[in-house]
């Protein structure tokens, strides 16, 4: 299998907004290929007579009612919220991108 | 630069459409928090659908019926295994920094729509291929705060309301378009209408462009003639009413083929529709293609409808909007050309709800296609768009039957409710609207103008009867038009007689 290279950590990891150092982007590098190599042994074992699978539990179409159940409250909604203003999450400078 | 003519002569124009409709359940996708319009922000959010670390999603079993409704009605496959996959971005519109939507298991694919457009050359149907009808969840609001427009753009910061966040959301996305040629923009304002009708007939959304519950991202490109491949494309999106989408169209043909004129290239992006100027403005470039991660969403398990569950559903199917216009047109006695009037405008099923609260058809129509067609163009919106509904028109039309409005002050009346004075009644109030109907003070009024017109009052009396318009007319001026004018001249005609 083909090897991880320092860019393809450094471009998930972007993907992922982590802020990593060289070193550490070479050590994931190493790691990284050695999870995809136990995955990759997991692959030779799953046959064609094997069904992909998803979900551990072998259920389908677990849904509930279109019912209202109440909300949280303004307040407690942001509660946790690092700011907030006018009940509403209040977020820093979005850049780059036009909504 | 090119007319649009030579435009269509050097360039084959191939659309494609993707529509984001708003489900009109009770509850959000994945959990039971309300999914009410207007609300005070932030009042319809839970851990789920602000994600919370630990909460989990339950799926909404109508939105799942919704969705494959969309599906049989518009003739798709309805897949016997579909999954959610999970959609991976940091933006704050989504809470989670995933959208929980579907990626290569859909509930929906390969359907088609026949969108009929009446051409110079007559009505031509025009099939417009479904690659795939898939679920979501919606976004949040943001309201960027600071900087002078109200954009992203040098704001200093943003507000956010989840209301919004969780709405279950289903996408319907077209395969490539060819063939529609010169009418490309129509057939696309015309697909979005049908859609639309058939979306409201089967009950699932409100449709509402202007709210934002149906949406359309418009993409377009053109290839020289020949060339036998598909030139670069565009994707427009805030595209929020059925007159746009033609605009945006067209004016994404105009701007490609001046670049390609020019031996440029076309970037593929985002656009944005900019309603005021009728043209797109750039967006986000896609030179680097978005990476989402999609992966299989671990929380959810996989919806596997049941034969007998879609046959159900498909029993539930109404009549399809072409073949329930067809009916009406026959119930109600249409001519054909008022019946493509209606068609064209979009009203026929305005009309039909009208009739629904009691109204009589022709009444109905001749409503809707006439002044509030007429009030829609001077404002240059689509005659469903405007802000008065059937309900409101039905009264107005008993009113007239009930002779409490005249023709006259009904006119004012729709006038009233449309530029947001109220119901019918409360416009009838504010305004103080009412049919001059005492015949006391009516009598009163015609004495008055004969005695002021004895020369005239003398004509009818010796037989020249058209010379009582004047009088007629007087007795309007003297009761501000309120009066029934047939009335007065029964009344005026009796007492010269
Ligand atoms: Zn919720």
């Amino acid at each position: 299998m083909s090897r991880i290279s320092n860019e393809e950590v450094a471009r998930i990891a972007h993907l992922a907004r982590l802020e990593l150092s060289a070193t550490e982007i070479a050590e994931l590098a190493g790691e990284m290929e050695a999870i995809l190599g136990a995955v990759a042994r997991v692959q030779e074992a799953a046959k064609s007579d094997v069904v992909p699978t998803s979900h551990p539990l072998a259920l389908v179409n677990v849904t509930r009612p279109d019912v209202v159940r109440p909300s949280l409250t303004p307040e407690s909604a942001l509660s946790g919220a690092p700011a907030s203003e006018e009940d509403r999450f209040r977020v820093p400078q979005i850049l780059g991108e036009e909504a | 630069m090119l007319t649009y003519d030579e435009i269509i002569e050097k360039y084959e124009p191939a659309l494609g459409l993707e529509v984001h409709v708003e489900l009109g359940t009770k509850t959000k996708m994945f959990c039971g928090c309300p999914t009410e319009f207007g609300a005070e922000p932030n009042t319809q959010v839970c851990p789920v659908c602000l994600g919370m670390p630990g909460a989990l999603p339950f799926v909404n079993e109508r939105a799942i019926e919704s969705t494959i409704l969309i599906g049989l009605a518009l003739n798709c496959s309805i897949a016997p295994m579909s999954r959610f996959a999970r959609k991976n971005y940091f933006y704050p519109d989504m809470p989670k920094n995933f959208q929980i939507s579907q990626y290569d298991e859909p509930i929906c694919t390969d359907g088609y729509l026949d969108v009929e457009y009446e051409t110079p050359e007559g009505m031509k149907t025009f099939r417009i291929e479904i690659e795939r009808v898939h679920m979501e969840e919606d976004t949040g609001k943001s309201l960027h705060v600071g900087g002078a427009t109200g954009r992203i753009h040098g704001a200093e910061y943003s507000l956010l309301d989840y209301n919004r966040a969780g709405i279950p959301l289903v996408e319907i996305v077209t395969k490539t378009v060819l063939g529609t040629e010169r009418y490309a923009p129509q057939i696309a304002k015309a697909y979005v209408k049908e859609l639309r009708d058939i979306l409201r007939a089967l009950g699932v959304s409100d449709v509402k462009m202007e709210q934002g519950s149906l949406r359309c991202d418009a993409n377009i490109s053109l290839s020289p003639r020949g060339s036998g491949k598909l030139g670069t494309r565009s994707e427009t999106k805030n595209v929020n009413s059925l007159r746009s989408v033609e605009r945006a169209i067209t004016s994404e043909m105009h701007r490609h083929a001046q670049r390609l004129e020019a031996g440029e290239r076309v970037v593929q992006e985002t656009r944005h529709f900019q309603e005021d100027s009728g043209t797109t403005r750039s967006g986000r470039s896609k030179e680097q293609a978005e990476d989402y991660r999609y992966f299989p969403e671990p929380d959810l398990l996989p919806v596997a409808p049941s034969a007998e569950w879609i046959e159900e559903l498909r029993a539930q199917l109404p009549e399809r909007p072409s073949a329930h216009r067809a009916r009406l047109q026959q119930l109600w006695q249409v001519p054909d050309k008022e019946m493509a009037a209606m068609i064209n405008a979009g009203v026929v099923g305005i009309v039909e709800e009208t009739v629904a609260q009691g109204a009589d058809p022709t009444k109905a129509r001749t409503w809707w296609l006439g002044e509030i067609s007429r009030l829609a163009n001077e404002r240059e919106v689509e005659v469903a768009e405007m802000p008065i509904t059937p309900k409101d028109v039905a009264e107005i039309i008993a009113l007239v039957a009930a002779g409490e409005l005249t023709d006259k002050l009904a006119r004012q009346v729709v006038e009233g409710v449309i530029a947001g004075e109220g119901k019918p009644k409360e416009v009838i109030a504010a305004r103080g609207i009412k049919v001059v109907s005492d015949e006391g003070e009516l009598v009163a009024a015609i004495e008055r103008a004969i005695a002021a017109q004895p020369e005239t009052a003398q004509k009818v009396r010796d037989g020249n009867i058209p010379a009582a318009g004047a009088l007629i007319g007087a007795v309007m001026k003297d009761t501000k038009g309120q009066a029934d004018a047939a009335r007065v001249r029964e009344l005026l005609l009796g007492l010269l007689a």
